[in-house]
């Protein structure tokens, strides 16, 4: 009897087998992968397996407690989903990629030493670059490249904050670390929350998502920014630095997405202001707002997938991908639409959707913790919320002014992949209970009191007069938003310019001096050395040497003869006469 | 059943229904909060009754007008041609 096995195995080796089977079986078997890793998650109990010693540390890959099981069931379910969203696919290096990057997230999650987390970390961040290469369009590859780029900076900073770290402690356990304001703190961090997408280090995740293939996307949606809520809940509980990065988080990725006109690019805009309510859970730090974090994960991980599969859904089947050349797709797009907006309704925490029993434990942990002005922002970003994902996006997208598309519901396996990410968000909002079970600390939280969900109901439908009344100063509009990228695609276009520019004529000129000054002096000097001593001097030295090189070699063409033993005795008493002059002198 | 609802909210005729509907349950979300128990209040404004909606209008104001002003007077808002040459 195993007592554990761990799912990531299941995705890694499973993955090398797709490439080998076709058609139904494949199709079967890329379902089958998911549920086995379901299945192993649901057996687990809580312990240390694995443990390997390597170099005079232990690496332990299965280290398995309540926070890494609650990670690892939405991990799996939503691996589930997306694969049978993404069934209608017959890339097999996006299934593999998307196999290694679901494995590399969970090996993050049960990882027990930081080495191993670092091995896992680095496997996500390449295999999730593949998804956005796979879309094979130059833009694509543009932002696939800016993309492993950030996340190599990243793993930088986190590699060296764990040696750092190991130096320093001699412990590589992964577990809480010490505020102690060291360096190697602050690299791990930085590791972290690039992941994170923590502003200013988010633009990898809005450059690279709206580009990543239809199906892709879903992935990467659901595990990066995850993986990194779940190691910052670990390592960095009660650092303060978080709480404000989460609430500006929360609030910067509302203020572009209205400013945002690519549909996917919107809901990326969502991801960082949604994480950033986790980031600021993990920041305050007591058991409450950390649960929060944990439940807003969870559902963040189902509710934000099915969005994604619903803008997907609709981008594949239009072609389309900005607000401005969208509209009028409900007369042919029903379903489509009604399961858009339980994602919507559920990121929006309307009461009985999954976001209203997981996001209001954050803003009460705040309450809580008495942080009122933190409560505040965090309440008024959820307003945002509703406004851009349940309203703006799919007003523009399925209603508004009709673009005369007439698109066709999405294959099957897209609706079904859908429909059962809708069904969790019911469920979670409807009952909690099962969840609120799951997660690490023991914490009695209702969600449903009478003043609640009257504040929370009050809160979305005047945001929605809100929306109505100001129709018309939120019509998309045909641009792109300068975020923090600009740093990298415009800067590093500043450097070639300093390079081209300043720095060529600086060099031309000093080319220019070189020329006119050394050059033509240095000519002028040497013939009038040339005169006096080249013919005389130099020539005679020259053929000197070279007629004593000839009488040399004649003499060495004589002696060489090819024998070997005519070599050895020219060694052998080559040896003697050096022997004797040493014994001798 | 679902084609039926989503054609009722997508048809333009049923606009001035949808509003009357929208505006009845405005009204009664406001109202409903004058009648619920507050035990778990900690700040004032959680004892305001109507809070929730004055501030949730609060916030989607802000929110659209502060980041429009951004996206145009702060120049964040570029051509979509910007990053290619």
């Amino acid at each position: 009897m195993i007592d554990w096995f761990h799912p990531s195995m299941l995705f890694i080796f499973g993955a090398l087998l797709i490439p080998f089977l076709r058609g139904k079986v494949q199709q079967a078997y890329l379902m089958a992968i998911p549920a086995l890793a379901v299945l192993s998650v649901s057996l687990m109990s809580q312990g240390t397996y694995w443990t390997y010693s390597f170099i005079g540390n232990s690496l332990v890959f299965g280290a398995v407690d309540k926070l890494s099981v609650v990670f690892g069931w939405v991990f799996t379910i939503m691996s589930f989903i997306g694969i049978v969203y993404a069934l209608h696919v017959k890339d097999n290096g996006q299934h593999i990629a998307a196999f290694l990057y679901i494995g590399g997230s969970l090996g993050v999650t049960f990882a027990g030493d930081y080495f191993t987390l670092f091995v896992f970390w680095e496997l996500m961040a390449f295999a999730s670059a593949y998804l956005v290469f796979a879309k094979r369009e130059k833009q694509a590859i543009d932002a696939g490249y800016r993309y492993i780029l950030v996340h190599i900076f990243g793993g930088v900073c986190l590699l060296g904050g764990i040696i750092l770290h190991y130096v320093s402690t001699k412990s590589l356990a992964f577990g809480p670390l010490e505020k102690d304001g060291s360096l190697a703190f602050y690299l791990i961090l930085t590791g972290f929350i690039v992941n994170a997408a923590v502003p200013p280090l988010h633009a990898w995740l809005t450059d690279a998502y709206p580009e990543g293939t239809i199906t892709g996307s879903v992935f990467m949606a659901s595990f990066t920014t995850k993986t990194a809520v779940y190691v910052l809940v670990r390592a960095f509980p009660g650092t303060e630095l978080l709480v404000w990065l989460g609430t500006i988080m929360a609030l910067y990725g509302v203020v572009y997405a209205v400013l945002e006109n690519d549909a996917r690019r919107l809901l990326a805009y969502h991801i960082i202001s949604q994480v950033g309510y986790m980031v600021a859970g993990v920041g305050i730090g007591t058991d409450l707002s950390l649960n929060g974090s944990v439940s807003h994960a969870f559902a963040h991980i189902l509710y934000k997938g099915l969005l994604f599969m619903g803008a997907g859904a609709v981008i594949q089947m239009t072609g389309k991908r900005k607000l401005t050349e969208l509209g009028g797709l409900y007369k042919t797009m029903p379903i489509t639409l009604v399961l858009y907006m339980i994602g919507g309704f559920a990121i929006s925490a309307f009461p009985l959707f999954s976001g209203f029993v997981t996001k209001s434990m954050v803003v009460s942990g705040a309450t809580h913790d008495h942080r009122p002005l933190i409560a505040l922002l965090l309440t008024m970003a959820s307003a945002g919320t509703f406004l851009h994902t349940g309203l703006k996006l799919p007003y523009y997208m399925f209603f508004g002014k009709d673009s005369g598309l007439r698109a066709k519901e999405p294959p099957v396996n897209m609706l079904i992949a859908m429909g059962m990410a809708a069904f969790m968000c019911i469920g979670i909002g409807v009952f909690p209970e099962p969840l609120y079970r799951l997660l690490p600390f023991a914490v009695h939280f209702d969600p449903y009191t009478g003043e609640h969900v009257t504040s929370a109901l009050g809160i979305l439908l005047f945001t929605g007069l809100g929306f109505f009344m100001l129709l018309k100063k939120l019509d998309p509009e045909p641009t792109i938003s300068a975020d923090t990228d600009w740093v990298y695609r415009k800067g590093s276009r500043l450097f070639m310019w300093f390079v081209n520019k300043p720095l060529s004529i600086y060099e031309n000129y000093l080319g220019n001096i070189y020329n006119t000054w050394f050059t033509k002096f240095t000519l002028y000097f040497s013939s009038f050395l040339a005169k006096i001593f080249d013919v005389r001097l130099i020539d005679g030295f020259v053929n000197g040497i070279a007629n004593f090189f000839m009488n040399l070699a004649q003499t060495i063409r004589v002696s060489g003869s090819g024998l070997v033993r005519n070599y050895a005795f020219t060694m052998l008493l080559g040896s003697v006469v050096i022997l004797t002059y040493y014994l001798f002198s | 059943m679902i084609k039926k609802i989503v054609d009722f909210i997508g048809n333009p005729d049923n606009a001035g229904k949808l509003k009357k509907m929208g505006y009845v349950s405005l009204v009664a979300v406001f109202l409903s909060d004058f009648f619920v128990h507050r035990d778990h209040a900690i700040y004032i404004w959680d004892k305001i009754p109507g809070w929730g909606a004055f501030y949730g209008f609060f916030s989607c104001v802000v929110i659209i007008l502060v980041s429009k002003f951004i996206g145009h007077q702060g120049g964040i808002m570029k051509r979509e041609d910007y990053y290619d040459d």
